[in-house]
């Protein structure tokens, strides 16, 4: 038993370098999120699309999509809207 | 030209309180005119860590809403010449701190000749936090080597840059690393984010680290400020911190594994 927990112990990598990958993967993406950070008024908008769009069809609660992407220049508003397949 | 220093972590219990009042002690027993204000309501502490807990009378909040004047809440430290600490209220809340408020008494403090002005600001990113920071020209960063606490320091650096009034002016807040409880062995071991590990996470300049010791402990036990402590290591390598924060270049000390004696040298050193 003792053995075996001593080469079981070298191949486990050090707990510090774990530390720092995780750390590293996990600031990036919230770095990333902060800058393409949604605009508080997209869910309310998202609200009223299908409010708009229940008038004519028949849609699901999920079935407007609403997202933001930031360019450099220009930021890109992306509506998706699924529409059921027999109408 | 007064300067307004915000120490501040986001995570709690990494150390900003013994580290606000160890920085703000240095920087007075260096004969600059210092007060540090404690910005935690409702749990204030820095009056129990600098040990003045028995001479609060007035505080912040009763200078925010004029209920006293800031001379009569300043309580002058008797150990260190040009220090003074301004005592956070311990019955109100977060929301009795206001801009206009805390402007005025950093506004008075600035008129009255202080060189500094150390912030010691509450946890969490909320009120006092934010209160805490937004009128800082550079900010120190308590972070210790351990992930959450490296991920709470890099929320609160991008606070700092983006809701502060500095940053809303267009400028940036100086930016400051101070590391603590570093336990060289472990980095050694490899069981603990090393002093390059965090600052390349958090990509800011270091500003000192502090290793952890029991001197810290038995300093607030005793209501001391740690610098006060010149054998500690501690004490020494935050009077090293004031020192590179006054512009001397000073290496860093404690941050090596202090040498193992092996058996032989135990028996026969």
């Amino acid at each position: 038993m003792g053995l075996f927990s001593f080469f079981k112990k070298e191949k486990k990598k050090n707990t510090a370098s774990l530390a720092k990958e995780r750390l590293q993967i996990l600031i990036a993406h919230e770095h990333s999120d902060t800058s393409t950070a949604a605009p508080d008024y997209l869910p309310k908008l998202q609200e009223e699309l299908i409010g708009v769009i229940r008038k004519y069809v028949k849609v699901d609660d999920n079935a407007v999509n609403v997202k933001l992407e930031k360019g450099d220049n220009f930021d890109v508003l992306e509506l998706n809207i699924t529409l059921p397949e027999n109408n | 030209m007064s300067k307004v220093i915000v120490v501040t972590s986001g995570k709690g219990g990494v150390g900003k309180t013994t580290s606000s009042a160890a920085f703000a002690a240095g920087l007075a027993s260096k004969g600059h005119k210092t007060a540090v204000i404690d910005f935690d309501v409702g749990l204030r502490n820095l009056d129990l860590i600098m040990g003045v807990e028995r001479r609060v009378v007035y505080d912040f909040v009763n200078v925010i809403n004029g209920e006293s004047t800031l001379k009569q809440a300043l309580i002058k430290d008797k150990r260190v010449e040009n220090l003074y600490i301004l005592p956070a209220s311990q019955t109100r809340d977060k929301d009795a701190l206001n801009k206009e408020g805390v402007e005025s008494v950093i506004n008075e403090l600035k008129a009255d000749d202080f060189d500094y002005i150390v912030c010691d600001s509450p946890a969490g990113i909320e009120k006092g936090a934010f209160m805490a920071l937004y009128f800082a020209d550079e900010a120190i960063v308590v972070t210790n080597p351990e992930v959450s606490s490296v991920r709470d320091s890099d929320r609160i650096l991008g606070i700092l840059q983006s809701r502060s009034k500095v940053a809303e002016e267009g400028g940036t807040v100086k930016e400051h690393l101070l590391i603590t409880r570093y336990s060289p062995e472990r980095v050694e071991g490899g069981d603990m984010l090393s002093k390059e590990d965090i600052q390349e996470i958090l990509s800011i300049p270091l500003l000192g680290v502090i290793p952890e010791s029991g001197s810290v402990l038995q300093a607030s036990n005793s209501g001391n400020p740690v610098i006060m402590d010149k054998e500690s290591q501690a004490g020494q390598a935050y009077m090293d911190v004031v020192s590179r924060f006054l512009g001397e270049d000073i290496p860093l000390r404690f941050v090596e594994p202090e040498e193992k004696k092996g058996f032989f040298k135990k028996l026969f050193g």
